[in-house]
């Protein structure tokens, strides 16, 4: 399993993580990032390139 | 013998190459050469929330993947040429590196005024972490004189930090209104307004002709004679593209480089070079996204795009892979994106609103948050919101269909 941790002190709720791994993230009615913390290993790639795009880097991967 | 790589440029684009490289079989040597003596960082944050506060190499390092852990790093010394007969870069040290595949990656630089009084101290550019330290120091809060020159969205993001920190602040472009050529002059003006409302003074349709002080900046002189004291002078105003160790080969670098669509770079001549490749700033290629017309995209996006696709097009070349005709020939179409943080504004933008002949506001108000479409003819090219995430969202979502 893969653990994703988002630094909410940095997120700015762009949304961009949404589009590379929709099952991860989603924003909610109020724009405000939401996402879940554990996924299998088969969406790592989708996962790191949610990390990519992110224009805060607020999101890692934590082995 | 296993294949080896050399990536020049040691910044998101190469790093993102290099991580492709591997992610896509790629097990050979990989060297990566940079100018800076810094592991790979971000660079948009130099100019807002870190500036702001302290600027550390790890406030905005990279976190590097277990991927690259075997990447060899040579940094602090800048690539000064490269044979691609022999397949040789040489560095200003005189190290030289073979490779079978190279991946250009080396950037832009700021432009500099050149200014008859310029060789003084207080003149900051904001390009590299090393930049952002000595700026940030003589950021004295609430006290320095800061002018800015250029009001792209850099010299914009740097106005609206030194105000946030209380600085004296005014803005010098040769443009009509701050960010005009990618947002339009509707936006433009309403955006010019909003800085004026935190403070930020204006002067347009102006250049810098000169600066007064000896050893330090005391004032800006404008071109119409004008002088505002400054201690400190940021220059945002264009960039130029560090191609001079490309100079003694044939590829076309007469703005960036010349790449086709698997990002292989070009030849003065209109030929591909099999195992060389084009990545970030530098790379100008067509986008079929909008239309055939090759052009360097500078978005924060186009680094990890076209490193991407680099990775994965090389490491099929360098393996001789059945598949290496196949990925040449698919579409390579990036949806570029790009983000401002100024103020309490979040402004997000996706396609090439710089090409459009027409926009209009198609969500929110235009003096709260809102979302402008950006037209060619009947067709969205570009879209950006300042808020309304959702709104922007949608649209971008009709950008790529």
């Amino acid at each position: 399993m893969i653990t994703i941790n988002v630094d909410m002190d940095k997120c700015q709720h762009y949304g961009q993580c949404v589009f590379e791994a929709p099952d991860v993230f989603k924003l909610n009615d109020d724009d405000k990032l939401e996402f879940v913390a554990t996924a299998d290993d088969s969406r790592r790639s989708d996962i790191e390139s949610a990390v990519d795009v992110c224009p805060m880097q607020a999101i890692s991967v934590v082995e | 013998m296993s294949k080896s790589v050399v990536i020049v440029g040691a910044s998101m684009g190469g790093l993102r190459a290099a991580e492709a490289l591997r992610n896509n079989g790629f097990a050979g040597r990989i060297t990566m050469i940079g100018e800076e003596a810094h592991l790979p960082y971000n660079r948009p944050p130099l100019s807002k929330e870190v500036l702001a506060k302290e600027v550390t190499h790890e406030a905005v390092a990279f976190k590097l993947r277990a991927q690259v852990e075997d990447v060899t790093w040579h940094l602090g010394d800048p690539a000064t040429s490269v044979d691609l007969e022999k397949k040789v870069v040489t560095t200003a040290s005189g190290k030289s590196f073979e490779y079978d595949g190279l991946v250009i990656a080396s950037g832009l630089r700021p432009r500099v005024l050149d200014l008859p009084n310029g060789k003084i101290s207080g003149r900051h550019t904001v390009r590299t972490l090393d930049d952002a330290i000595g700026l940030r120091a003589e950021l004295v809060p609430g006290a320095a004189k800061v002018v800015v020159a250029g009001a792209g969205f850099i010299g914009c993001e740097v106005a609206a930090t030194a105000r946030g920190l209380g600085c004296e602040v005014t803005n010098v472009a040769i443009d009509p209104y701050p960010m005009i050529r990618p947002l339009g002059e509707q936006l433009a003006a309403e955006l010019q307004r909003r800085h004026e409302s935190h403070g930020v003074k204006f002067k347009l349709n102006h250049g810098i002709s000169d600066l007064t002080g000896t050893e330090k900046i005391s004032g800006v002189v404008l071109d119409n004679g004008e002088v505002i004291q400054a201690d400190v002078l940021v220059e945002a105003i264009s960039s130029h593209c560090n191609v001079e160790w490309l100079a003694s080969t044939n590829l076309d670098v007469s703005n960036g480089v010349l790449a086709d669509s698997a990002l292989r770079a070009v030849t003065t001549d209109g030929k591909s070079v099999e195992g060389v490749y084009v990545v970030g700033d530098l790379a100008r290629f067509a986008n079929p996204l909008f239309d055939n017309e090759p052009r360097r995209i500078e978005h924060w996006n186009i680094p990890t795009e076209t490193g991407k696709r680099v990775g994965s097009v090389l490491s099929a070349y360098l393996a001789d892979a059945e598949n290496f005709a196949e990925l040449v020939a698919t579409l390579f179409m990036p949806l570029p994106s790009f983000w401002s943080d100024q103020y309490d504004m979040k402004i997000q933008g996706f396609g090439m609103p710089g090409l459009a002949d027409r926009y209009e506001l198609v969500a929110g108000e235009l003096s709260d948050e809102l979302v402008m479409g950006y037209f060619r003819g009947e067709i969205l090219i570009g879209v950006v919101g300042i808020g309304m995430t959702s709104e922007v969202m949608k649209y971008r979502k009709e950008l790529v269909s």
